[in-house]
């Protein structure tokens, strides 16, 4: 048979539980003073009340009504208005030793014909006793008061109510006064840690008999929108991933990419020194996504938003029409805040509400502490966006001569998209580059490429490259002008060369035409002679013949 | 100068409330107890009011009962309370301050 279950209506803890607490049966939750046991009793009734429709007793043994009222009024709930509809019943419950003298037997039955009263009243479902240790402070016979607690939750049980009973840790042991013995069904301890300064706070199902359930420690959060548990990962890798592009805000960035942007839905990570531009990046890829009515969520672990709206238009980015029209949302909130856990409960919840397209965490190293932690912490928020589809980018800040910081060591691995932004100091001068260190899953530009913040965004330059290396900036463009130079120089003293070949061949051809000039007149004169010789050779005959007629006759 | 307890005068009257839940052999027993002292210490100047919870039990949260039977002194002021059966009397006595300072009971 399946174990019915009360649902809390505390997101996350319902998941962890497999649908809520034990129907009919009471949960015993324990955790040191300021864990938040009150506000977990008092979010389970009125979410009762006003999710479910399930009336709830509340019995305090330890705060007043009105102080009750006053102290979670801040999460929005009107326990005046439950009450006076008549959906909630608060009790308190006052015992002090020194006006209560006892002289002989004695059982609880007050407290029964008080709890069964107030149950009946309004057809109460679920109730809260908080906390019932507090009887053993009032009360000295703790033989009686034991034996009167076991019956207590058997009644309960009879009632047919869904019962929190909270307790205070104790030394040892779960409860301080052991009443973990009498409520067996369910167990679930609240802890509040103290590490590197930062609290966070943790719930863990002990025990839940009948049913499956996490076993894992989870943090839990408490803030103005009350109570939530985050459930470690689905680490399942089962996620379904996409093949569409997602532009990356920066034109020339896109063109790096093999698929021209990033994956949707995959992780990004910018790393880079300080003052690279990382939250430029950042902001132009929110900027396009809100450019194209997408909603983005943007985490700012080190400025105001305030700050980034500022810094960000002086490199042509506007980012407050996309806050007006509701698209764009910061999250603003120091890393020292709170735990690591706490911040990604937190995370998770906004991401939850907002439902964004796509996240800017600014930036990741912002968290410190030990890196098993931040790598968990990480692991789960890129899981997180992965399961919903959700592209993350996140920026970290890198030390100088450091390949990679702590952060960026533990999350690399979950990237799919790394791109380094550096510096390269030289001539004096400080430039910008930038590489696409990895990017799964597309073929993708391996070029160094310079680039500039400009005042209306960023743009990308093909850098210099040749035998002199790399060459950025002012000596990039040095370099350019000396080639271009150099070019000058050659296509002059070709043209030079032309020049002269041309004359060369003038002046030949000249003296060809005179060397010829001079054969003809040469052959003019030869042809002369040979017209002039045979003339005088017939001259010279007729002269012969004319001399022997002239000597008589023939011989 | 003494300090009174109300005790002494012999005009004031005690109001005593006696908090039971049915008819359980404690409930009956503290009921004969309460009776039995009032009538040896206050003969005259006392007024006993036994309340059954089982009938009303929406006057358990008034007087703040948690235990049964429980027994509250509402005159002379201060309010006191008392759980148990009242077995024990001299504990009654003294924690009611039903014998006047000073005096000693024979």
């Amino acid at each position: 048979m399946h174990l019915p279950k009360t649902p809390t209506g505390i997101g996350g803890l319902d998941d962890l539980t497999l649908g809520g607490l034990p129907t009919g049966r009471p949960t015993l939750l324990c955790g040191a003073a300021g864990c938040g046991k009150t506000l977990f009793g008092m979010t389970f009734l009125v979410n009762g009340a006003v999710k479910f429709g399930e009336n709830g007793v509340f019995m305090s043994f330890e705060e007043r009504e009105g102080d009750l009222a006053a102290n979670v009024h801040s999460l929005g709930f009107d326990i005046d208005g439950l009450v006076a509809r008549k959906k909630l019943v608060i009790d308190y419950v006052r015992i002090e030793r020194a006006e209560i003298e006892e002289s002989g037997e004695y059982d609880l039955e007050g407290l029964f014909v008080r709890l069964g009263h107030a149950i009946d009243t309004v057809g109460a479902k679920r109730v809260v006793l908080d906390t019932i240790e507090a009887l053993f402070s009032g009360l000295a016979d703790s033989s009686i008061l034991r034996a009167e607690l076991r019956r207590l939750f058997g009644w309960l049980k009879d009632k047919g109510v869904t019962a929190i009973i909270t307790a205070e840790r104790g030394e040892g042991q779960l409860t301080r006064f052991g009443i973990e013995e009498y409520v067996s069904d369910c167990v679930i301890l609240l802890d509040n840690r103290v590490q590197e300064q930062v609290v966070t706070r943790r719930l863990r199902v002990v025990k839940y008999r009948g049913s499956a359930h996490g076993t894992n420690e989870y943090p839990f959060l408490i803030d103005n929108e009350g109570i939530s548990v985050l459930p470690i990962t689905s680490a399942g890798l089962g996620h379904a991933i996409s093949d569409e592009s997602v532009p990356t805000g920066v034109k020339d960035l896109d063109a790096m990419l093999g698929i021209g942007g990033y994956f949707k839905g995959s992780s990004i990570l910018i790393s880079g020194l300080a003052g690279t531009g990382k939250s430029t990046f950042g902001a132009a890829f929110a900027d396009a996504a809100c450019g194209r009515g997408e909603k983005c969520l943007y985490f700012a672990f080190e400025e105001s938003p305030d700050q980034v709206v500022r810094n960000m238009r002086s490199v042509g980015i506007d980012l407050t029409t996309h806050l007006k029209a509701g698209l764009l949302k910061f999250e603003a909130a120091r890393p020292s805040l709170f735990g690591f856990e706490m911040h990604l409960a937190r995370m998770n919840r906004d991401i939850e509400q907002f439902k964004p397209s796509m996240i800017v965490v600014d930036p990741i190293s912002a968290f410190r502490g030990p890196s098993t932690e931040i790598h968990a912490t990480l692991i789960r928020l890129a899981d997180i966006c992965k399961t919903r589809g959700i592209t993350a980018l996140f920026t970290s800040l890198s030390a100088i001569d450091e390949q990679m910081n702590e952060s960026e060591r533990s999350i690399s691995s979950l990237m799919d998209t790394w791109i380094s932004l550096r510096d390269i100091e030289a001539d004096g001068e400080r430039n910008r580059v930038l590489y696409l260190l990895k990017s799964r899953g597309m073929s993708h530009s391996k070029q160094v490429r310079e680039y500039e913040l400009s005042d209306d965004g960023i743009h990308l330059t093909e850098p210099y490259l040749g035998p002199e290396g790399v060459l950025t900036g002012a000596a990039r463009m040095a370099q350019e002008a000396r080639e271009r130079e150099a070019e000058n120089e050659r296509a002059e003293l070709a043209e030079q060369r032309k020049r002269q070949l041309t004359r060369k061949r003038n002046a030949l051809e000249r003296q060809i035409a005179e060397m010829r000039a001079a054969l003809d007149a040469e052959e003019d004169e030869a042809s002369k002679l040979v017209d002039h010789q045979s003339v005088r050779s017939t001259s010279t005959a007729a002269d012969r013949a004319a001399m022997a007629k002239k000597r008589g006759g023939s011989r | 100068m003494t300090e009174s307890n109300g005790a002494d005068d012999e005009s004031m009257e005690f109001n005593l409330r006696l908090y039971v839940a049915g008819q359980t052999p404690k409930s009956l027993a503290a009921i004969a107890n309460l009776k039995r002292i009032c009538e040896d210490n206050l003969a005259g100047r006392y007024k006993i009011e036994v309340i059954d919870l089982v009938v009303t039990p929406q006057l358990a949260a008034g007087d703040q009962i948690v235990a049964i039977p429980t027994l509250v002194r509402r005159l002379p002021p201060p309010l006191k309370r008392m759980i148990g059966d009242l077995s024990n009397s001299e504990k009654v006595i003294v924690g009611l301050d039903l014998r006047p300072i000073g005096k000693i009971v024979s």
